[in-house]
């Protein structure tokens, strides 16, 4: 029973972070159409950038506030100037999907190298709210804790702006056909790279929320963007309430293998994702919410 | 006169290439360096590898990220059959154990349409690696194998074979009706459905076939090295890559690949032993990107457009 109780709220507190990375993921391929294999490495540069500041005295969750906007604007550039090039230049949407995605791996090549480079490959952590709270036998940590509270607080604010605000409309209407949204008025070319913005965003911020939790390397965001990807396909692709439950789930899942496996190697939790992805490919590839 | 000016300039793309190789072959033992032949051996290995990978993505538009997978899947078959079997056996087993990795892979996914055949493909090195480190700590307790070598020359021309042999089966495979099929595919998926091809099981098979080249390639390169682990054998630069030389060579022909090979394997050779060697992979993502945003047909694709524009100028007045 104890067991039970440490990997549901365990799994909880680390899906609250899955869903913000794959909700991410679900934005950029839902609405702007491009796969970002390089979704990680935003991730990673979160992480190491909360880490660095961390090392000057600011505080991990002050740091969200630098990052947020940093991670958005480079995400923002990225896609007016190379993803928006590439999209006009190609043929049809099949075209643009398959070298927006070989440049999303060229990306993902270029970012990491750039960490290595500053950050060198040695794991680094830090301690911050590392006190455990007691709940009924299951340990919780605090800084799990809050992390997870941002995630999904973060979670629920942007939802509420998709669903409210006259941007989060464009947005919505993108998803839906973006060469007609186009033809209704809606600024297409910014509101496309606003997703990505924000997906990039999002990413950054699950980053900084990670470094707070666990260790940290430069070499993480290949992990995490199979995790995303098992996550968007899993709540159905491009689906934001999908991706958001979906991150839950997978959180569980992966801390009950974890959980039984006992072994610093995660092998076996990597291969529960892929049975997960097989599964769901065999038998519901639209996922749990897809159309 | 233009007309025979585009001809000779295609037959020099066209003979050239295999006119090279040829003289590479029969020059080869002249030169007893070890450095040349290293060179020209890791060179072969990417050649083969962008080919193979080109066979299937490069005409469906199905994206493999998995290049890496089958690789290392011949580099363990290798170190596993190494001791047991002559290497030409070890060869093959190779190249069958990453076919049939390929055929469940493509079971799985290419009955869907669509990005999930990336998706999954992505991360199936992670996946390799991660299982088998977990395997090799806490089931055997002994982390890599050893891997009886072969000898510099052996391997070379095992390459060398398996390399004329990956070219000869992509040519033969591109004049065929499946290649006609495959490019219909890369074209228009649906309308190749409707006039009868049967999408799912080409794609699969092809895909497969792609993949045997990939292993067997792994399985001759595992006896450079004495020892190996999955640190090793799964390097996800090896997806990468076939990726960046094919679309570096441009896909629509096949020297386009082999180009792009070894262009990008001498640069790589050159960056990785000077003052660059921490930059090459920030310089070759940049070097993608860079081409799928200016020249998305590659090289070749650049030298046929000019070709084109060249011969239409002087054409012109004749046809008008």
């Amino acid at each position: 029973m104890q067991d039970f109780l440490n990997i549901v709220i365990g799994g909880l507190l680390i899906g609250g972070i899955y869903s913000l990375i794959s909700m991410g993921m679900s934005l950029q391929y839902g609405v702007a159409k491009v796969m970002n294999i390089a979704h990680g490495e935003f991730l990673m540069f979160g992480a190491f950038i909360t880490f660095t500041l961390q090392e000057h005295g600011v505080n991990p969750l002050v740091s969200i506030i630098i990052i947020a906007p940093v991670t958005f604007i480079a995400g923002f550039i990225l896609y007016r100037t190379v993803f928006t090039t590439i999209r006009v230049r190609a043929d049809n949407q099949g075209v643009f999907e398959g070298n927006a995605l070989l440049a999303a791996f060229g990306f993902y090549f270029i970012l990491q190298n750039i960490g290595v480079l500053i950050w060198k490959s040695t794991p680094k952590s830090y301690a911050f709210l590392n006190s455990i709270w007691k709940l009924g036998g299951a340990d919780i940590f605090q800084n799990r804790l809050v992390a997870a509270g941002f995630a999904i607080g973060l979670g629920i604010l942007f939802y509420i702006y998709l669903s409210t605000t006259r941007s989060g409309k464009a947005i919505r209407a993108a998803a839906q056909d973006a060469p007609t949204a186009g033809l209704m008025g809606v600024n297409i070319n910014f509101v496309l790279a606003l997703c990505f913005g924000f997906g990039a965003a999002m990413a950054g911020v699950a980053g900084s929320l990670i470094s707070i939790c666990y260790g940290i390397t430069t070499t993480m965001g290949l992990g995490y963007t199979l995790l995303a990807i098992v996550v968007v396909t899993l709540g159905g692709l491009g689906s934001i309430p999908g991706s958001f439950i979906g991150g839950f789930i997978l959180g569980i899942i992966g801390t009950a293998v974890g959980y039984i496996n006992h072994s610093s190697y995660t092998g076996l939790t990597v291969a529960s994702y892929y049975v997960i992805f097989i599964i769901l490919l065999l038998v519901r590839p639209k996922g749990l919410m897809g159309k | 006169m233009g007309l025979k000016k585009l001809f000779t300039a295609q037959a020099a793309i066209k003979w050239g290439i295999p006119l090279i190789i040829l003289i590479l072959v029969g020059v080869f033992p002249v030169f007893h360096s070890t450095y040349y032949q290293t060179l020209i051996t890791f060179a072969l290995m990417y050649m083969t590898l962008s080919v193979a990978w080109t066979i299937f993505s490069g005409t469906t538009g199905y994206i493999s990220l998995a290049s890496a997978a089958f690789y290392g899947i011949g580099i363990y078959a290798s170190a596993l059959f190494g001791e047991k079997m002559p290497f030409f056996l070890v060869i093959l087993i190779g190249g069958a154990a990453s076919f049939i990795f390929a055929f469940i892979i493509g079971a799985i996914t290419l009955r869907l349409r669509g990005i999930f055949f990336s998706m999954f493909t992505f991360g199936l090195v992670l996946l390799a690696y991660q299982v088998l480190i977990w395997y090799e700590l806490t089931i055997k307790n002994i982390r890599g194998y050893f891997v009886v070598i072969q000898s510099d020359n052996a391997i070379f021309y095992y390459l060398l074979g398996l390399f004329i042999i990956t070219i000869i089966v992509s040519y033969v495979l591109k004049r065929s009706k499946y290649g006609l099929a495959l490019s219909s595919i890369g074209e228009n998926e649906n309308a190749s459905e409707h006039i009868g091809v049967n999408v799912t099981l080409v794609k699969i098979l092809t895909f497969s076939l792609s993949a045997v080249f990939m292993g067997a390639a792994g399985a001759i390169m595992a006896t450079k090295l004495s020892y190996i682990d999955p640190n090793i054998a799964f390097d996800p630069m090896i997806s990468f890559s076939p990726a960046l030389m094919a679309t570096f060579g441009g896909m629509g022909n096949i020297y386009g690949p082999v180009i792009g090979s070894v262009i990008f394997y001498f640069i790589q050779d050159r960056l990785q032993t000077g003052p660059l060697q921490n930059y090459y992979k920030l310089i070759f993502g940049a070097v993608l990107v860079g081409t799928i945003m200016y020249m998305p047909s590659g090289i070749v694709g650049l030298i046929q457009k000019l070709q084109k524009r060249i011969s239409g100028a002087k054409s012109a007045p004749i046809t008008g």
